[in-house]
């Protein structure tokens, strides 16, 4: 699959099928931080992803206070 | 589908897991548990009154344009300040989502440009005072933000203020025990002389949670953190803060609805009336306890220094 990560903004390829909380530990990025969207919609953390599927994982914590 | 991803309202399909709430929603039922948190919030602290004529403080980013959207899907009247801050292709950006949400809904948006009509903007001004530019940025916002309030009659300045923002906040100056900055740290802060009544309705959702209200509403939002904010103390409790989460569903909200719960009524008398020692602020007349309010003397400095771009105070910060 494709998983567009941005802070850096990267393109990874990744082999095989994941649920998405898999996903996230493997990158090493906390869920409590991240969106993970397919196609414009959610994906829950138990959500499977495809080999073929295009992802962005979005983080969502704002610095300003 | 995996088949255990269900709603816990409705069965369907679920779009997004809680931890917190131990349960999954679609995306109908995640919508209407954010309503009802918010809703829960503007009751239980008395935020807002329905007559309240309301001004949103807005960046372009998730929480504002959410807490805008929610507020008018709610039946509130409330119109939008966008502050200018000058920081570079980011500024320029985060101003575009702002008109872009506004015109859409064809809602109202107040726009301040600090270069504009100070003469400064924030890395400038960072440069100028030899401080983190997050201190010059907050500075700048409250004043604008109280004086647009002020100026254009309204009776409550909401921010987009979430449970992560304000769990950060008091975890910071708890741990320097910042006891009257503690006692102030409330969902609702009273309108008072030369002060509009400021309110933060979204402190029970946290910044995942309105981050998927907006993709889930189709808000275009400024996904970007500012370019000059990495690496500040306030990212840093967050962080913390979302370590423990991870390991504890619940930590935060715990952390902060208990602390305004159990903690702030016990703090309420050790907050410093400084009503008495305020004056007019001898240049814009806004409330200070010396003669020049701390605006005017930033506006002083920075106005009068020459214009750093924003890639000098990045380089700076990395």
């Amino acid at each position: 699959m494709q998983v567009h990560l941005r802070n850096p903004t990267r393109v990874l390829e990744i082999e095989g099928r994941r649920k998405v909380h898999a996903l996230l530990t493997e990158l090493g990025l906390n869920r409590e931080s991240h969106l993970v969207i397919r196609n414009g919609t959610l994906v829950p953390g138990d959500g499977e992803l495809d080999a073929t599927d295009v992802i962005e994982i979005r983080p969502v914590i704002s610095g300003g206070a | 589908m995996n088949p255990g991803s269900k709603c816990r309202t409705c069965r369907q399909p679920a779009i997004i897991d809680l931890p917190r709430h131990n349960a999954n929603f679609c995306a109908e039922h995640f919508l209407e548990l954010c309503r009802r948190q918010v809703i829960k919030a503007i009751e239980h602290w008395k935020l807002l009154e329905r007559d309240d004529k309301i001004l949103v403080a807005v960046s372009g980013g998730k929480d504002s344009l959410a807490v805008w959207d929610l507020l008018i899907e709610l039946g509130y009247q409330a119109d939008g300040l966008y502050v200018g801050l000058g920081i570079g292709d980011y500024s320029d950006v985060s101003g575009d989502y702002a008109r872009r949400f506004a015109a859409d809904r064809g809602l109202k948006l107040i726009e301040i440009s600090l270069r504009g009509e100070y003469g400064y903007d924030i890395p400038t001004a960072a440069k100028a005072t030899r401080r983190v530019p997050c201190s010059a940025c907050g500075l700048s916002k409250r004043h604008l933000f109280d004086k647009a309030a002020l100026d254009g009659g309204y009776t409550a300045l909401v921010t987009g203020h979430n449970l992560d923002d304000e769990a950060a906040v008091l975890l910071g100056n708890t741990m320097r025990w910042e006891i009257d900055y503690l006692a102030r740290q409330l969902p609702k802060l009273e309108a008072r002389d030369g002060f509009p009544k400021k309110v933060k309705p979204l402190v029970r959702l946290t910044e995942r949670e309105t981050a998927a209200w907006c993709v889930v509403r189709g808000i275009d939002y400024l996904v970007d953190e500012c370019p000059i904010a990495a690496g500040n103390k306030h990212l840093g409790y967050k962080a913390t803060l979302n370590a423990m989460e991870a390991e504890s569903s619940g930590s935060k909200a715990a952390f902060y609805l208990n602390f305004v719960e159990r903690m702030a009524p016990l703090l309420a008398g050790h907050l410093k009336d400084d009503r008495e020692a305020l004056r007019e602020c001898e240049q814009c007349g806004s409330p200070t306890s010396g003669d020049v309010c701390a605006f005017c003397r930033l506006v002083a400095t920075a106005s009068a220094h020459e214009r750093v771009p924003v890639e000098l105070i990045m380089r700076g910060r990395r």
